[in-house]
């Protein structure tokens, strides 16, 4: 008989028992119909059921038959206390789902490594250092001829990539009136082959296509794009799209998992960094650099060559540089390139989520562990109830061990229905939350699939759970002694002071919970009610490129037409948007002194583009139509103080390189790029610019900034969209995104944050209050004698109300006071994460304290209520 | 597998034995079997043979079935496998080894 089927055996012992006993009467039968006494062939026989019991001992795996015992045993105790074990189960399966959720987010994002051959070889070059606002900054972006400088001396120690920022492009199979948007990545043909990785149709790229700039129009589609654009049609290589000036041939399909090294962002066209046309300037850094480090290559010698060749490379590029102090230019070379682990890729929504991801999973953890300590709480609570049951078990001979087990697979049967529960939340919470990271017209997309590590973790912690809330109860189950307990129990305050030291972790946990949810509540607050300067309502933006470079008349000409559609107020023309992620910056120098260390930023805007964003003109007047830049300016306040020291503005000069301006209009400050840093120095110069011999420069690329009258501005996209493209050939709107959009997109991190700690928060709330509930109920439950002769003997209501809670309400405010110190330590690492608020304020404490204050109020009175109900009469007749 | 003692090992021996000789017989065959061919001298509590015959099944001497006898009733049989041929050659040899062992004992003293 094997293994397996013993285990087999335990799961129809029923029949084992059966056949067994089938076996014996033949005996007793064959020795009767030999002419036996029946008695006395009984008898000679000896113990049927011992016999019994060693043979199904033989038969069947014991320890595995007593597990099954158990099973069956904890699952009809649950089955007793229905309405506790749902509640235990339910806030478990929360706070386990929540979990889970935590997990298969952080995991999709940071921890799951890219597919492709030795992810863990993968690191990412970049720089670290001051930027020139003095912030410590990490940069990743590259010039390509730096890369190739540095590529030549890892040669040997590592492959260097060039992958760009994947970004939505324009492409078109066929008429420029088709325009299709697909999300395309430059890459060095080399990863492919290094990455390992193999087309599922026609070739992917290689070295050789990153040879000559402009000379490889070849496109990789990514399996994902092939099946959503083709549906998977084979005839796709070899088809042409057209994107900008090229002509791109599609060469081939890359392999089904593999969507680029950008985590939550899905590549769709890949092509060679060569058609790039910024591939030959040292000027423009556009592209992320990769790294795959041959084993057994030490990282320290290898990061200092990288470093010694892009020093070189900046510092000769340095030489060239105008206008900037000595002072910036030691600042730009200081920062240090360092290479860090990217086996998971290297992405924007990384770095933006990486420590928000922390905190939500510290929140997550703490939330677990509060419903951990309440089903403990409830578990001591019955096991209290049961200690008779125990005691018998151990005077019939169970083993200490043996009611381990059995408590511990009841506390199992919590866990692994928790787990259940946890599971269809988290299936449902992770892509919800996934699906709330949407930055405007750039949602994020991560693969969540439920994978071993998924199914691993989800186990992991369920056998964590049933081990933090069901071996205490457990081990004081099996520590009991039979003789006090059957007289009714030895010490019954020794359970009462386990359930109050978890009463207080609870409230400690709470508190932090609570603290670190309204803080993140209070910054969302705070940047979402940040005074503007600009009113973004009714505002669309149309983000707008000519086929060729038009001036800037032909610009004004198509406002005007654009300001001719019905619906339309105003239409102004603009760089890019407020807030639309563009930017302009440079030194500037003030009436002909050697150009400031504080950089200022500068955004081209035709006359009505203040009117248009409603920005309050404070003195002076605004730029006029032939005002040309070089030439006029106006500046915001925060320019006029750093550059002009409190002098009036207007009239005075400044220039950025060679180029003057006139200070002509002083307006109010702006959010220019994001909503988190302080308001930078701004000028708004015209969107007239001219070049040295004052001839107009051509413009290519602008934004048409249109403030329509209807409250809704995206219904006029469509209209507004082909009245361009009717307007002139040649101009087509990209983009269109409401200025709302743009402002929203800066708080979307903390909007997501705000909406996780809220809940947490609520759910902790929640969970502390049932678990002080159950223990001030237990308490008199089990008090009730003693209570009902106090009563007789003319207690007050008042004192046997302070005696009731006293217990409890000291271990809250005990762990209300570690919750807050703990609070105000971690409140260092949430720094970045906070805006308008540091945790140091008294507000911030008060909230949690009189949150949990209230909850412990609240869950106090229906076990005052049970106190003061009992009837002194009644329950000493029943005792 | 623990080590069987010295009176188990006898009783193994003979089932092995018995089985050996007349194979597929019921619990209650082997015991009349044994004490037929003892003369009656080698009788067990009758009830221990099944949790030996049980063990025996478990570790691979033996193998049972279900079959149904003359009377219509369902009986459980055994017979020995390849494993059981070689214990029972096993258990002999050190049956044999036991025996002569203790007779030159009784012989000197």
């Amino acid at each position: 008989m094997s293994l397996w089927s013993r285990i087999a055996n335990v799961f129809r012992g029923d029949l084992v028992n059966r056949e067994i006993e089938e076996e014996f009467e033949l005996h007793i039968a064959e020795a009767v119909a030999e002419g036996r006494d029946p008695v006395e062939a009984r008898r000679a026989f000896g113990s049927v059921a011992r016999q019994r019991e060693e043979s199904r001992d033989v038969r069947i795996t014991a320890w595995l038959d007593s597990l099954r015992a158990d099973t069956v045993f904890g699952w009809r105790m649950l089955w007793k206390k229905k309405v506790t074990s749902v509640a235990a189960v339910l806030s478990l399966g929360l706070a386990i789902g929540a979990c889970t959720s935590a997990f298969r987010f952080i995991d999709a994002l940071l921890l799951r490594p890219l597919p492709v051959a030795h992810p863990e070889q993968l690191y990412e070059v970049a720089r670290q250092g001051f930027d020139f606002g003095g912030a410590y900054v990490t940069v990743e972006n590259w010039a390509y001829p730096d890369f190739e400088l540095m590529r030549a001396a890892a040669k040997g120690q590592a492959e260097l990539f060039a992958i760009s920022y994947a970004a939505p492009v324009d492409l078109t199979y066929r008429s420029d009136e088709e325009l299709e948007k697909a999300t395309l990545q430059y890459v060095s043909g080399s990863m492919f082959p290094s990455f390992g990785l193999r087309p599922v149709l026609g070739r992917l790229l290689t070295g050789d296509d990153d040879v000559k700039p402009g000379g490889h129009p070849y496109a990789v589609l990514s399996y994902d794009y092939w099946s959503r654009r083709f549906g998977r049609d084979a005839q796709a290589v070899g088809r042409k799209f057209r994107m900008g000036d090229n002509l791109y041939e599609i060469v081939g399909v890359g392999p089904e998992r593999f969507t680029g090294t950008e985590t939550g962002t899905l590549t769709d066209v890949f092509v060679p960094t060569m058609m790039n046309p910024a591939a030959i300037r040292d000027d423009n850094t556009w592209h992320r650099t990769l790294a795959r480090v041959h084993p057994g290559v030490a990282l320290e010698p290898l990061r200092a060559r990288l470093d010694a060749t892009s020093r070189a490379f900046e510092t000769a590029r340095a030489k060239g540089f105008t206008g900037m102090t000595k002072e910036s230019i030691d600042k730009l070379l200081a920062i240090q390139v360092v290479v860090q682990p990217a086996a998971a890729g290297a992405s924007e929504l990384q770095r933006t989520y990486r420590r928000s991801l922390a905190a939500c999973g510290v929140l997550v953890v703490l939330v677990l562990l509060i419903a951990c300590a309440n089903v403990a709480n409830l578990m001591t609570a019955q096991a209290a109830a049961r200690a008779r049951e125990m005691a018998l078990r151990v005077s019939i001979g169970a083993g200490r061990w043996r009611l381990v087990q059995l408590v511990l697979v009841e506390s199992a049967w919590v866990a692994f229905l928790s787990a259940g529960v946890g599971a269809l939340f988290a299936w449902w919470a992770a892509p919800f939350v996934v699906s709330r990271i949407n930055p405007a017209d750039n949602p994020a997309h991560l693969e969540l699939p439920a994978d071993w590590r998924v199914l691993g973790f989800g186990l992991a912690l369920t056998l964590v759970v049933t081990l933090l809330f069901g071996l205490a109860p457990a081990l004081r189950a099996s520590g009991i002694k039979p003789a006090s307990a059957l007289k009714g129990g030895s010490d019954p305050h020794s359970r009462r002071r386990l359930m109050h030291v978890l009463i207080s972790v609870q409230a400690a946990f709470c508190f932090l919970v609570l603290f670190v949810g309204a803080l993140f509540v209070v910054t969302f607050d705070h940047l979402s009610h940040r005074p503007m300067g600009f009113s973004a309502e009714r505002i669309l933006t149309l983000e707008t490129t000519a086929r060729q470079p038009e001036p800037p008349v032909q610009w004004d000409q198509l406002a005007e037409r654009l300001r001719g559609v019905p619906g339309v107020e105003t239409v102004a023309i603009a760089g890019w948007p407020l807030l639309g992620g563009g930017g302009w910056n440079g030194f500037v120098s003030v009436n002909g002194a050697p150009p400031g260390p504080v950089v200022a930023y500068f955004l081209s805007v035709s006359p009505v583009w203040r009117e248009t964003m409603k920005i309050a003109l404070i003195n002076g007047r605004d730029l006029g139509p032939d005002d040309t830049s070089p030439g006029e300016a106006i500046v915001n306040e925060t320019f006029a103080r750093q550059y002009f020291e409190g002098r009036n503005p207007l009239g005075q000069m400044f220039a950025k390189g060679q180029a003057r301006y006139r200070v002509v209009g002083l307006v109010k400050d702006a959010p220019y790029r994001s909503l988190r840093e302080p308001i930078l120095p701004v000028a708004y110069v015209p969107f007239h610019g001219v070049n040295a011999a004052r001839a107009p420069q051509l413009v290519r690329a602008g934004t048409f900034i249109v403030r329509t009258s209807g409250p809704n501005p995206s219904a006029m996209a469509q209209v507004l969209r082909k009245a361009v493209s009717q307007a002139r050939a040649g101009f087509r709107v990209n983009n269109v995104r409401t200025q709302r959009e743009l402002v929203d997109a800066q708080t979307v991190r903390e909007r997501l944050l705000a909406m996780l700690a809220l809940f947490f928060a609520a759910v902790a709330v929640l969970l502390a209050g049932v678990g002080m509930y159950g223990v001030l109920d237990y308490s008199v439950l089990q008090r009730r004698r003693e209570i009902g002769i106090r009563r007789a003997v003319g207690a007050k209501a008042s004192h046997i109300t302070r005696d009731v809670t006293a217990g409890v309400f000291s271990m809250v405010l005990a762990g209300g006071v570690a919750g807050a110190a703990l609070g105000l330590a971690s409140v260092r690492y949430l720094e970045s994460l906070l805006y308008g608020v540091t945790g140091k304020e008294s507000a911030a404490l008060a909230f949690p304290a009189m949150v949990i204050a209230a909850a412990a109020i609240v869950a106090a009175v229906p076990a005052v209520v049970r106190a003061l109900g009992i009837d002194p009469a009644k329950m000493l007749r029943a005792e | 597998m623990p080590k069987p003692d010295s009176l188990q090992g006898s009783l193994d021996l003979l089932v092995l034995k018995i089985l050996s000789r007349r194979p597929r017989l019921h619990g209650y065959a082997i015991m009349s079997a044994v004490r037929d061919a003892s003369d009656d001298v080698l009788r067990m509590e009758e009830g221990s043979l099944y949790p030996a015959l049980h063990r025996m099944e478990e570790v691979g001497w033996i193998h049972a079935e279900w079959v149904q006898n003359d009377n219509g009733r369902r009986a459980r049989i055994y017979e020995l496998t390849a494993e059981g041929k070689k214990q029972l050659a096993a258990e002999e040899v050190r049956w044999d080894a036991v025996t002569s062992a203790v007779n030159r004992v009784l012989r000197m003293a």
